[in-house]
């Protein structure tokens, strides 16, 4: 037994010489963890010009299958240079395993795929973009039936699944809602006040917080958080769910999967959304307030006072009314992207990047879609 | 030399307790799987085999007992003292585990190029050799685990075991949910792989079939203990009652039978 570590091949004598005054010697362990440097030695060889080769395989003193492929396609290698070779004194079970390498090998041609071509790739994904707006559109219009057929036979809804939703998508995000909200409405109170004081135009922070908080920022902050904490987890739920074929169970089962996945997750967010967003504006214009009466010495009595009138009830609705559609926008996104996870786990996490991306991304188009149609229809 | 190889232990399992919370899993349990034997563990469902199994590989950490492969003691290894006995193991779990990301090809390569020196044009003929040696056809590197059938799945993920050419492979229910041509496929393979490469074999399964065909010997698990360890011919003429049971049922006899006419 040697205890050398690396598998060799040594040509002794001189290699240029055509008569048998060298021999080919192999030693170590001719292994997976061994033949590191002698692979790389191997594509540099200089062999010996006889046509005739013995190798001496004696002192090779381990050898696996990665060894043996090593030794095999040497051999295959030398022979196909028209040299015979014959391999000497191997033991027998390594005899076995190369034998078993030979046999095995005829048909082991690894081919990796042939690369496209630039155009190619191109054309390929702008077909697959067209794709995807078609295949998001039809989503969301057989969304839209199965929302009509349940809504015209609301026994057939399930509110099970609806009420849990309601219960993690929206009394579990109160919290986290408030808190942002909150800080929003302190830091609008505290960017306005240094302006406001130097007109003496204090009171009017209730017009600024209450106005810019109802209005737009509420609405927007609350689509934005669920987005990031709902629309995800309904992609990676259903992606997974794809993933384990709880799809297609759902499916032999005679369970439409957009009636137990997707309708009850977009009912409980038309639902909570609005009731979320009534919250973040109560706790965003708590936190102006609470800024006002700190920096501005408006009390909270002449900020409530105010309030009313600064603030018409069509701002408070038009605030509102934007919510149920950043809803369905998140929840069909979300949900749609699950449905687009194919079978590795890999596309699971880009599908629920892509879901938070895409639903903020049209959450805020809607958004300005929804300031233009409101400018035009001066409310 | 060769009664001195038979005897040598490779994994020696001593008095073996673990637990899933207040869930006892195994009592008592020792066992030892000797070089170049196919060893298999079988029992019912839940009677901690595939827990035995995961407490060897080190993904399981028993409450007390011992536990040595290669004469290495394992309980409280740490992950690096651990990882040059890795390299000696193969596994090959129960549904595959294949990285779906990656294909075949690259799930056995992947190891490779982890643990190894070797040139990337190598590496792929030796992962190229590994789906070979598994019984894949060549153009099945290119695929994805999940383009693969279940039988292909379960011989991709045995190439990924065999990828760093391991002493010690042990296989979680190589057969389970195959066709029975596909099951004796994977019969024949195991008994080749060890023949040719002079592997130890341990594994879990459920097969009567595959049992009477290549283990050497078999443990018998029930409860947390172990009722009866022996080739299967002794294990048939145990008195034990579950051990009869367990190899004396309709479909225990259908496949004692059969080992006859083909050894």
């Amino acid at each position: 037994m040697t205890t050398q570590q690396i598998a060799q091949l040594l040509i002794e004598g001189n290699p240029a010489s055509p008569t048998p005054a060298f021999s080919v010697r192999c030693t170590g362990p001719w292994t997976v963890q061994g033949i590191g440097p002698l692979e790389q030695q191997l594509e540099t060889q200089i062999w010996p010009a006889a046509t005739d080769l013995i190798i001496d395989a004696s002192d090779i003193s381990a050898l696996d299958t990665t060894g043996a492929w090593l030794l095999h396609r040497t051999v295959r290698a030398l022979e196909q240079l028209g040299k015979n070779i014959r391999i000497d004194g191997l033991r027998p079970e390594f005899s076995i395993l190369l034998n078993l390498i030979a046999t095995r090998t005829a048909h082991a041609k690894y081919l990796p795929p042939p690369k496209a071509g630039v155009l190619d790739r191109i054309g390929r994904r702008a077909w697959n973009r067209m794709g995807y707006l078609f295949n998001m559109l039809a989503f969301a219009g057989e969304a839209a039936v199965v929302l009509l057929r349940s809504l015209m036979r609301p026994h057939r809804l399930r509110w099970r699944p609806i009420l849990h939703n309601l219960q993690t998508s929206g009394v579990e995000a109160m919290p986290i809602t408030g808190l942002l909200s909150f800080l929003m409405g302190v830091v609008i109170a505290y960017q306005g006040a240094d302006q406001l004081q130097r007109f003496g135009a204090n009171i009017f922070i209730v017009d600024l917080v209450g106005l810019a908080m109802l209005r737009e920022l509420s609405p927007l902050l609350t689509a934005i958080i669920i987005a990031g904490r709902s629309g995800s987890a309904y992609a990676a739920q259903i992606g997974t769910m794809k993933i384990t074929e709880e799809i297609d169970a759902l499916r032999t089962v005679g369970v439409g999967p957009h009636e137990l996945l997707v309708l009850p997750k977009m009912l409980a967010l038309i639902i909570a959304l609005p009731l979320l967003t009534v919250f973040a504006d109560v706790a965003g214009i708590f936190g102006g307030m609470v800024m006002a009466s700190s920096r501005l010495d408006v009390s909270f009595d002449v900020f409530l006072n105010r309030l009313g009138d600064a603030v018409s009830l069509s701002s408070f609705l038009v605030g509102i009314v934007k919510a149920p559609v950043f809803a369905a926008i998140i929840a069909l996104t979300g949900c749609y992207q699950g449905f687009q996870v194919s079978d590795s786990t890999d596309s699971v996490g880009r599908q629920t990047t892509v879901s938070v991306v895409q639903s903020i991304f049209v959450v805020i188009l809607a958004d300005a879609l929804f300031s233009i149609v409101f400018n035009w229809l001066n409310l | 030399m060769e009664a001195l190889k038979n005897t040598q232990a490779i994994i020696d399992v001593r008095e073996l307790h673990t637990r899933y919370g207040a869930a006892v899993v195994h009592q008592n349990v020792s066992l030892t799987v000797r070089r170049g034997e196919i060893f298999a563990l079988v029992g019912g469902s839940g009677c901690g085999k595939s827990t035995l199994l995961r407490a060897i590989i080190m993904l399981v950490r028993p409450v007390s007992g011992s536990i040595k492969v290669f004469g290495q003691e394992i309980i409280g290894l740490s992950d690096e003292d651990a990882l040059p006995l890795r390299r000696r193991y193969g596994v090959m779990f129960e549904r595959g585990a294949l990285f779906s990301s990656l294909t075949v090809a690259e799930n056995v390569g992947m190891v490779l190029r982890e643990h190894t020196q070797l040139s990337p044009r190598l590496i792929d003929e030796a992962a190229a050799l590994k789906i070979a040696l598994a019984g894949l056809p060549a153009d099945a590197g290119a695929k994805y685990p999940s383009e693969l059938s279940g039988g292909m799945r379960k011989r991709a993920a045995l190439a990924r075991a065999l990828a760093l050419d391991p002493e010690l492979l042990f296989l979680d229910e190589p057969t389970a949910g195959l066709d029975p041509l596909s099951a004796s496929g994977i019969d024949e393979l195991v008994q080749n792989l060890r023949d040719a490469l002079g592997l130890t074999i341990m594994m879990v399964t459920h097969d009567l079939d595959l049992l009477w065909h290549v283990a050497d010997r078999v443990a018998v698990l029930d409860g947390g203990h172990i009722l009866g360890v022996g080739s299967m011919i002794e294990l048939s003429q145990s008195e034990h009652p579950l051990i009869r049971e367990y190899f004396y049922g309709p479909r225990g006899r259908a496949a004692r039978e059969q080992p006859w006419k083909k050894k």
